[in-house]
């Protein structure tokens, strides 16, 4: 846990709930994973190929999804080593088990695609659920289960990988948070991939990602906006969509769904977002990047040896940190912004 | 078939939402139902019956022939083949409902299993037999349940109302001779429900257990197959006190977060 003023101190998960004060409003993003990595064939060449879906342009779109493709092999290899897929062609069919694609254009790159789904929504729904699985990495080398990848408050199914921050949450403690006149809301983000195995597209993460925020999440923000009551972020998604939004609309955050395309980093001024629990991403990850926009590089730094010295575990099953934003900048920046 | 859902700027920003034209009180109308078991009995009368009051029906069955069969007869209803007994049909079961709806606002675990058949005294009641009824009188609405928590606790907090409810069985409260398996499960069904309900009243999500009656099914017929079944309730008339009771208590729903206290 780090305070307004960078100082660390080190607590059990369980002692997450005493970290809210009254009066706070936490929001999570309650978006269930897809099992997004799908396994098959390339009608043309007959190659054996792997497409992980990576974005679509909103949350109701059923058919079609831009994705990264992959050759011959599975997540057990280290994803910059995976086999190149064949040449891919607009037109060409991938046969997805019981699910038909077709390659709508490739997105300048040559793993880069948009694809459509043939056939129905339901039959749509059907395949992703029967044949997909969760996309993974190699530092978890057994075969995840889709509900390893469900947090417990998931919901819509549209993440593409884990809202892993949401891995801290249990029931008992939106139980507690509620008895206890904390307000815990929810936000619908489609968390997308966090690595592709090729630079050029790593560069370009975080994709655009497709959010919505329910009238009783906007109504929360807007009543601890007026009464200086703390928002905090349970993961960096949900930093993203208030953010976006509050830049659209100069600090408010009303209800509805859009399309986040910012990337936040040091320089970005949080205008909603008060403090963030996150897992302990890499340095150099877009959320990494995102953490810039709460501390200095400096307390990064010393955030890092700490998690070092006592070997916290990274990635989206490991550990997590409680960051505030740090003091100067809710000196110089954050003005009340109510409405006259 | 309808995949988009409402935007939330379409719902309106009272937690109570005003009862459409068509028939006052009834809150059916958009709402997001799954139900279980949808293909035979008391399920497919109640996938009928809720279409008919204006809800968006998702039902789950095990056979493939059923579940297409009920679909063409009833275009508007999303057909799900799941078996909810099993572990690994859960999350894609759940993803199709969520997926195909939007969302979820009232879940009816309807699918039952009977236990032997034909029914058995519990001496002579294999386990597995016993282990199958509960699998999926107990353990199906419990995964499912929870698989669904997150959708029905976002639909709460919109103000939508969440009910879940498990149906029951006399069976469960009095002691009849070879139901053991089946009214031992439907008896931990109907504990479950209670103190879920008592667990969950903070967030505005209702799990209830309702018992229809003996009813001229299928499934009654293959447990009793010498009934009088002019004794016995239609499914249809089951199918419409059960819808009264879910509308009576998405009506009722408390307001869950006083936003402006």
């Amino acid at each position: 846990m780090v305070d307004a003023r960078g100082n660390i101190k080190h607590h059990v998960r369980s002692e997450l709930a005493n970290l809210f004060r009254p009066g706070d409003v936490v929001v999570a993003n309650d978006a269930a994973t897809l099992p997004a990595s799908l396994s098959g064939r390339h009608g043309r060449t007959g190659r054996s190929i792997e497409v992980r879906l990576a974005a679509r342009a909103s949350l109701d779109e059923v058919s079609q999804f831009s994705a990264v493709v992959f050759g011959e092999g599975d997540f057990r290899t280290r994803t910059e080593s995976r086999a190149e897929p064949p040449t891919l062609n607009p037109g060409d069919q991938l046969e997805l088990g019981p699910l038909q694609a077709s390659v709508v254009r490739l997105l300048n790159h040559p793993r880069f695609i948009l694809m459509r789904f043939a056939g129905s929504s339901r039959e749509i729904w059907e395949g992703l659920a029967r044949h997909g699985r969760p996309i993974q990495y190699s530092h978890v080398p057994t075969p995840l289960a889709v509900w390893d990848t469900w947090t417990p408050i998931a919901g819509p199914p549209v993440a593409f990988e884990p809202p892993s921050a949401g891995f801290a949450l249990d029931w008992k403690m939106v139980a507690s948070m509620s008895a206890r006149k904390i307000r815990f809301g929810t936000i619908t983000h489609a968390a997308g991939l966090s690595s592709t195995g090729d630079p050029q597209l790593d560069a370009l993460l975080p994709f655009a990602e497709p959010y919505r925020i329910p009238r009783s999440t906007a109504s929360m923000i807007e009543h601890a906006q007026a009464s200086r009551g703390r928002i905090i972020a349970i993961g960096t998604t949900v930093v993203r969509a208030l953010e976006h939004t509050a830049a659209i609309f100069n600090g408010f955050v009303p209800p509805g769904e859009r399309l986040a395309t910012q990337r936040l980093g040091a320089s970005s001024r949080l205008r909603i977002v008060d403090a963030i629990l996150s897992g302990t991403h890499e340095r150099g990850s877009s959320h990494y990047e995102l953490l810039r926009s709460f501390v200095d590089d400096e307390t990064l730094n010393r955030i890092d040896q700490e998690l070092n010295a006592h070997h916290y575990r990274t990635h989206e099953f490991g550990d997590s940190v409680f960051l505030e934003k740090a003091d100067k900048q809710m000196q110089s920046a954050d003005q009340p912004s109510v409405a006259a | 078939m309808k995949s988009n859902h409402e935007s939330t700027d379409s719902i309106p920003f009272s937690p109570v939402p005003a009862p459409p034209d068509r028939h006052p009180g009834n809150p059916f109308v958009g709402l997001r139902v799954a139900i279980t078991g949808g293909t035979s009995g008391l399920g497919l009368a109640l996938v009928r019956e809720l279409l008919n009051r204006g809800a968006r029906v998702a039902f789950v069955a095990r056979r493939r022939d059923r579940v297409e069969q009920v679909g063409h007869e009833l275009p508007d209803a999303h057909g799900i083949v799941g078996d909810v007994s099993r572990k690994e049909d859960i999350h894609p079961i759940t993803m199709q409902i969520v997926g195909g709806l939007g969302g979820l606002d009232v879940l009816i675990n309807n699918a039952s299993d009977l236990g032997p058949m034909p029914l058995k005294l519990l001496a002579d009641t294999e386990c597995e037999e016993f282990e199958r009824a509960v699998a999926t009188n107990v353990f199906g609405p419990f995964r499912l349940t929870k698989a669904l928590l997150g959708s029905l606790s976002a639909s709460a907090r919109e103000g939508r109302g969440a009910v879940v409810i498990n149906v029951s069985s006399d069976a469960a409260l009095n002691a009849y001779a070879r139901w053991g398996a089946y009214g031992a499960s439907k008896a931990a069904l109907l504990q479950l429900s209670r103190i879920w309900d008592e667990e969950l009243s903070h967030e505005g999500v209702r799990i209830l257990s309702i018992d229809p009656g003996d009813m001229d099914t299928p499934m009654h017929a293959a447990a009793v197959p010498d009934a009088d079944r002019s004794t016995l309730k239609p499914a249809e008339v089951a199918a419409c006190e059960l819808g009264d009771a879910v509308a009576a208590a998405l009506l009722r729903r408390p307001i869950v977060q006083e936003v402006f206290a």
